[in-house]
């Protein structure tokens, strides 16, 4: 078997405005997003022959990678589409590198629109659950836990807050670290939702509960918006308008499918998704210069964070503190300002942040990270039951 | 308190389809079945078609104690759907991992929300919700 480290590179991303978005169709959002990455990697839609999608739950299409292919003028030869909630943006990545090495495709658009904020997925009245809301899509569970009124996102990851709590002493402050520290990078990102908005530890306690013990500020907004970027083989990528942000290393791992049957709530996916992805690309937690941690919920990142090693489990909590997480800290994390205070495109846009942090010109001076060659990426979603990962450089070797 | 029928009853109900339906069966009679692999002896939840561990096809649905211990907890401070009003709030969700192994997601009722603990033993109780549908709730166990 040949390596897939460093056989493929990012070569454009781009987004659409993030944020309330009532009058834009999913759709659109994802031309819209698709037209500028192109722009960003000076491509055009001709030369994409490969398009991978996520299609909204609350408006599913048979085919939905085809409708929108041939939304935007591409005719794919390589089209799918994928279903791993918050780790599918990442995952596009992985499968956009293997169609690519597989001769499939020579050049893949990797694109997910959500109008999260103005089609709320759950409805105003009456009896909605959420399966009837997702146009029958199920998740699996919902029989056994709506009708106890536990409902998918903050109720799951309460869990494993609750767990993590009891198991390692985590306070709700230290979850506050990282609510605060993503916000600080959210002041420095015009783009982000809560640009303008600063947010201190006092205001994080002092937030209402929303499923205890998580607060409103230890959850992510809720967004419409369409992020996309292209993937391409690292030959090709040489020519584009951008540097490159090659693809070293990635794994994934989906640990259980349901909250009862996880083993843990305090290890997740992340763990052996990390281990595959440090192993391909040949490097390990100390070579990172940043992190784009999936940030659902403050413990997200916690977990995630311990998972790949940063530091040892259960530690993860005091670790956060001080600023370490932090621009111009020992590991910058979510430096745009992630789900907490960007926007909540499922991850698309870690994906993005990545990349033109390695492109080293691409974001505002101040949010920078000095000589940032390799960083890490993270994607979660489901039951805290899927995860993926992916390793950038702006170097091959 | 008129019994509620499953067009009366606002909040959400289960859709019993033919893998889980004697789960919820038994819960009507007030006697929880959970399916336990006649081949290698495990207990699996959610319900499936074969066993997980052995994949033989071999599941029994097996009366369970009704008895366990919380896993997880957590507070739930707002409505969740419209259809829980301000008198519903707050109240707990736990996951309880019954003697058998298996874990639920269920409310422990019979306390107040901030006495239910990680490790507190508990016992199911039947609530008949509509005159069709019972769900597993707990309580703490007297006496601990």
């Amino acid at each position: 078997m040949t390596s897939l480290r460093g056989k493929c590179a990012i070569v454009g991303v781009g987004e659409t405005r993030i944020g309330k978005l009532p009058n834009v169709g999913t759709l659109t959002l994802h031309v819209e997003a698709a037209k500028h990455a192109l722009d960003d990697a000076g491509l055009k839609a001709s030369q994409i022959d490969g398009l991978l999608t996520n299609q909204p739950l609350h408006d599913p299409f048979r085919t939905y990678s085809v409708v929108v292919a041939h939304a935007m003028g591409i005719t794919p030869r390589y089209t799918t589409d994928l279903a791993l909630g918050g780790a599918t943006p990442v995952a596009m990545a992985i499968h956009a590198a293997m169609a690519i090495e597989a001769g499939l495709a020579t050049t893949v658009m990797c694109v997910h629109g959500r109008n999260q904020a103005s089609l709320h997925l759950l409805p105003k009245n009456g009896v909605g659950t959420t399966r009837e809301a997702n146009g029958g899509i199920r998740d699996g569970a919902e029989d056994y836990e709506q009708p106890y009124g536990f409902m998918v996102g903050p109720g799951h990851h309460a869990f494993a807050a609750s767990r993590h709590m009891h198991e390692y002493g985590t306070t709700s402050e230290q979850l506050g670290a990282i609510a605060v520290s993503t916000r600080k990078h959210a002041n420095l990102t015009p783009t982000a939702t809560m640009y303008g908005r600063p947010m201190t530890l006092e205001d994080h306690q002092n937030s209402r509960f929303i499923v205890a013990p998580l607060r409103l500020m230890d959850c992510s907004l809720v967004s419409d918006g369409g992020g996309a970027f292209i993937v391409t083989s690292a030959d090709r990528a040489k020519d584009l308008r951008k540097p490159p942000a090659y693809i070293m290393g990635f794994g994934s791992n989906n640990p259980h499918a349901q909250l009862v049957d996880a083993k843990t709530l305090t290890t997740l996916g992340g763990k052996v998704s990390s281990e595959t992805a440090y192993k391909m690309a040949g490097v390990g937690p100390g070579d990172m210069d940043f992190a784009q941690i999936y940030d659902c919920f403050t413990i997200t990142t916690l977990i995630t964070l311990e998972d790949y090693g940063f530091c040892s489990k259960g530690d993860g909590g005091a670790w956060v503190q001080g600023g370490r997480i932090e621009l111009g800290g020992e590991l910058p994390v979510n430096t745009h300002g992630g789900l907490l205070s960007h926007g909540h495109l499922e991850g698309i846009t870690h994906v993005n942040e990545a990349v033109r942090q390695l492109r080293g010109d691409d974001v505002e001076p101040e949010r920078q990270v000095e000589g940032a060659e390799v960083g890490i990426v993270s994607g979660h979603g489901g039951n805290l039951s899927t995860h993926a990962t992916l390793i950038l450089s702006n170097r091959r070797n | 308190m008129t019994t509620q029928t499953n067009e009366t009853y606002t909040k959400p109900l289960p859709e019993a389809d033919p893998e889980d339906r004697p789960y919820w069966e038994s819960l009507k009679r007030h006697a929880m079945e959970i399916q336990r692999c006649s081949e290698c002896g495990e207990y699996t939840f959610l319900p499936k078609p074969l066993c997980p561990n052995c994949l033989a096809d071999a599941l029994v649905w097996t009366r369970v104690s009704g008895r366990g211990t919380v896993w997880g907890t957590t507070t739930q401070s707002h409505p969740p759907l419209p259809s829980f009003s301000a008198e519903d709030m707050p109240f707990n969700i736990s996951l309880v991992e019954l003697a058998e192994g298996v874990r639920v997601c269920t409310n422990v009722i019979g306390c107040p929300v901030e006495d239910v603990r990680i490790g507190m033993e508990v016992e199911v109780v039947y609530d008949d919700v509509t005159d069709d549908v019972t769900l597993a709730r707990f309580r703490p166990v007297k006496d601990q």
